[in-house]
C-alpha cells in the first residue's frame, strides 16, 4: 500500500511511538530544542529558571466511591505570577484523571498527549486500557522526558483511575526518571505538596464519604496555599477556585465552581467566620 | 526469456474491477442512515470483528470486503486524524480531507499494484450546530477502485448496493428517529439479501455518531440496546 496515506512505518497502537517514527518534528520536546529555546545550560534548579512557568499544588485522595484529584490555580514565573486561573487536573479518558506539577508547559502537553494516546489506543484495538496499563503508559511518558528534566524542564504528575475491574479508585505518584509508585491512601505533589499532605494526614481514614473527602481536599489545598507563596488560595475577588475531579464507577465528574465556593463558605463559617485561606 | 502477450489497459482493470467486486460481494453489505440525531450504521454482523469503527470525535468508518485490507484502512485512518488533531486542533479533523486521502490510496493501489484492495469504504462525519460552515452531516462512499462520491441521506456499501439504493430510495425520508431508522436499515439489508426474517438484534453491528453526546460522538449498541429499541 503506498500513496500519500500509506507513507506511514509504524503500525503499533500508541500515538507517541508513532509520533516518534513517522512524524518526529511533531514529538514533544526533543531535549536539545527545548534547551535552545529557553536559554539554559546544564542542571539549572527548575524553580530558579525565568521565563517558565511552573505549577504547584496537587493532590489525590482516595475515598470510599473512587478517588478525588485536586489543584491550585496558581503557576509562577521565578517570584511573579504567571497565571492565575491555569488548569492542573486534566481527565485524561473517562475513568481517569492527570494532575500536573512542575514546568507548566511541558506538564500541559503531556497531559494533552496522555489523553490523546489513550483514545488512540483504545480506538486502534477496539478496547480501553486497563488503570495500570494508562499508569505504566505515563511513566513511558516521563522517562521520555528525562533529557529535558536533567535541564531543569521537571514535570512530576500524580495519576489517578478508577479501576473498573477491582471497583476501587487507585492513585499514582511518578519521580523524574519515570519511576512508578501506587499510593493506597493519598499523594500530594508540587511546591506546596508537603504542607498538603501534612494536612490530608491528619485527617484521612478508609472508607470517606464523598463530601468528608471534597472537605478534606479543599482544606489541604488552604492549607497548602497559606505556607507557600507559590500556591493559590481561594480568590474571592476574582472569583477563582480550586479545580476539583471526582472519578468514580461512574466515571470523571468536574465540579463546577459553585460546588467548591459551597464547601468553602462552610468551611470558613466552622472556623468562626476566620477565613483559613490567605 | 519469453514475450510476454500485450493485455490491452481496459482489459486489464475491468479483470481487475471484477476480481474486486468478486470479493466485495461474498461478504455482507453496510448501510448508514441519517436519523433526527445523526447518523446510524447498520450491518449484519454475528462475529466479534467489527466492519464499524470510531476514526475520531465525529467521524466514523465502516469497510466491506477482506476485512484484513479494510481494518488496515481503518487504523491507518485513526492514525491520519489523531495526527492532524494533535497538530492541528480537534475541529480541523474532517472527513472530507480523509475520505480524499482513502481515495487516493485506494487508486493508487488499484493502477499500480497486481491484486486490487477488495474493500469499499464509508467515511460519515455528524454535523456540529457550533462548527459554523460545518452543521450538515456528511457521508463518503469510496469503491474498490478508489472513486469517491458524496451521499446524503443514505449510502451503503458491499455486493447488495443496488438492492439497498432501491429499498430505501422508496422508504426512506429526512428527520427519522433513531429506532426507525435503524428499524429501516434492518429491513434493507433483509431485502437486499433477499432474506425472510427480520435479522436478530445479536447478528446486527450498529453503531451511531451521536450529535447530542459531548466529545465523541461515536457509540457502539450492544445487544440489549438494540433488543429494546427494536422490539
Amino acid at each position: 500500500m503506498r500513496g500519500v496515506l500509506f507513507r506511514g512505518q509504524y503500525q503499533g497502537s500508541s500515538f507517541f511511538e508513532l509520533l516518534s517514527v513517522d512524524h518526529p518534528q511533531l514529538r514533544p520536546g526533543p531535549p536539545a530544542l527545548a534547551g535552545a529555546a529557553v536559554g539554559l545550560g546544564g542542571a539549572a534548579s527548575a524553580a530558579a529558571m525565568p521565563g517558565i512557568p511552573h505549577g504547584t499544588t496537587v493532590l489525590a485522595l482516595r475515598f470510599a466511591d473512587g478517588v478525588i484529584v485536586a489543584g491550585d490555580r496558581l503557576a509562577t514565573e521565578g517570584h511573579r505570577v504567571a497565571s492565575r486561573d491555569i488548569q492542573k487536573v486534566f481527565a485524561t479518558d473517562s475513568h481517569s484523571l492527570m494532575a500536573i506539577a512542575g514546568a507548566a508547559g511541558p506538564a500541559i502537553e503531556m497531559a494533552r498527549m496522555l489523553r490523546i494516546e489513550l483514545e488512540h489506543y483504545e480506538k486502534i484495538e477496539g478496547e480501553m486500557l486497563e488503570v495500570e496499563g494508562k499508569a505504566n503508559k505515563l511513566a513511558q511518558m516521563i522517562r521520555a522526558n528525562l533529557p529535558a528534566a536533567m535541564q531543569g524542564l521537571v514535570v512530576i504528575p500524580l495519576f489517578a483511575g478508577y479501576d473498573v475491574r477491582r471497583h476501587v479508585g487507585r492513585l499514582w505518584k511518578y519521580d523524574v526518571t519515570g519511576g512508578r509508585y501506587e499510593e493506597t491512601e493519598f499523594e500530594a505533589s508540587g511546591s506546596g505538596g508537603l504542607y498538603a499532605r501534612e494536612s490530608i494526614k491528619k485527617a484521612w481514614r478508609p472508607g470517606l464519604s464523598r463530601e468528608d473527602a471534597l472537605r478534606m481536599a479543599l482544606q489541604a489545598l488552604a492549607d497548602a496555599a497559606d505556607e507557600d507563596r507559590a500556591t493559590g488560595g481561594v480568590d474571592l475577588v476574582r472569583g477563582i477556585f480550586p479545580l476539583v475531579s471526582v472519578c468514580t464507577a461512574d466515571g470523571v465528574e468536574e465540579l463546577d465552581s459553585e460546588t467548591i465556593a459551597r464547601i468553602h463558605r462552610q468551611q470558613v463559617q466552622s472556623a468562626g467566620g476566620r477565613a483559613e485561606t490567605p | 526469456m519469453s514475450m510476454p502477450f500485450y493485455v490491452s489497459p481496459e482489459q486489464l482493470l475491468q479483470d481487475k474491477a471484477e476480481y474486486a467486486r468478486k470479493g466485495i460481494a461474498r461478504g455482507k453489505s453496510i448501510v448508514a442512515l441519517e436519523y433526527d440525531q445523526g447518523i446510524v450504521l447498520v450491518t449484519e454482523n454475528p462475529s466479534r470483528l467489527s466492519k464499524i469503527g470510531e476514526i475520531y470525535d465525529r467521524i466514523a468508518f465502516a469497510g466491506v470486503g477482506k476485512f484484513s485490507e479494510f481494518d488496515q484502512l481503518r487504523k491507518i485512518g485513526v492514525r491520519f486524524c489523531d495526527v492532524r488533531g494533535y497538530a492541528y486542533s480537534r475541529e480541523d479533523v474532517r472527513a472530507k480531507a480523509l475520505a480524499n486521502a482513502y481515495s487516493q490510496a485506494i487508486g493508487d493501489v488499484f493502477t499500480r499494484e497486481l491484486k486490487p484492495l477488495e474493500v469499499e469504504v464509508i467515511v460519515a462525519e455528524v454535523g456540529d450546530p457550533r462548527l459554523a460552515g460545518h452543521e450538515e452531516n456528511v457521508m463518503f462512499r469510496v469503491l474498490y477502485d478508489g472513486s469517491i462520491s458524496d451521499h446524503r441521506g443514505t449510502c451503503a456499501i458491499g455486493g447488495a448496493v443496488e438492492g439497498l439504493e432501491n429499498y430505501l430510495r422508496e422508504r426512506y425520508r429526512s428527520g427519522l428517529p433513531l429506532g426507525e431508522a435503524l428499524r429501516l436499515g434492518r429491513d434493507a439489508l433483509v431485502s437486499a439479501s433477499n432474506g425472510a426474517s427480520p435479522i436478530e438484534a445479536d447478528r446486527l453491528e450498529v453503531c451511531t455518531l451521536d450529535r447530542e453526546r459531548v466529545g465523541r460522538k461515536f457509540r457502539r449498541a450492544s445487544a440489549d440496546e438494540l433488543r429494546a429499541i427494536l422490539g
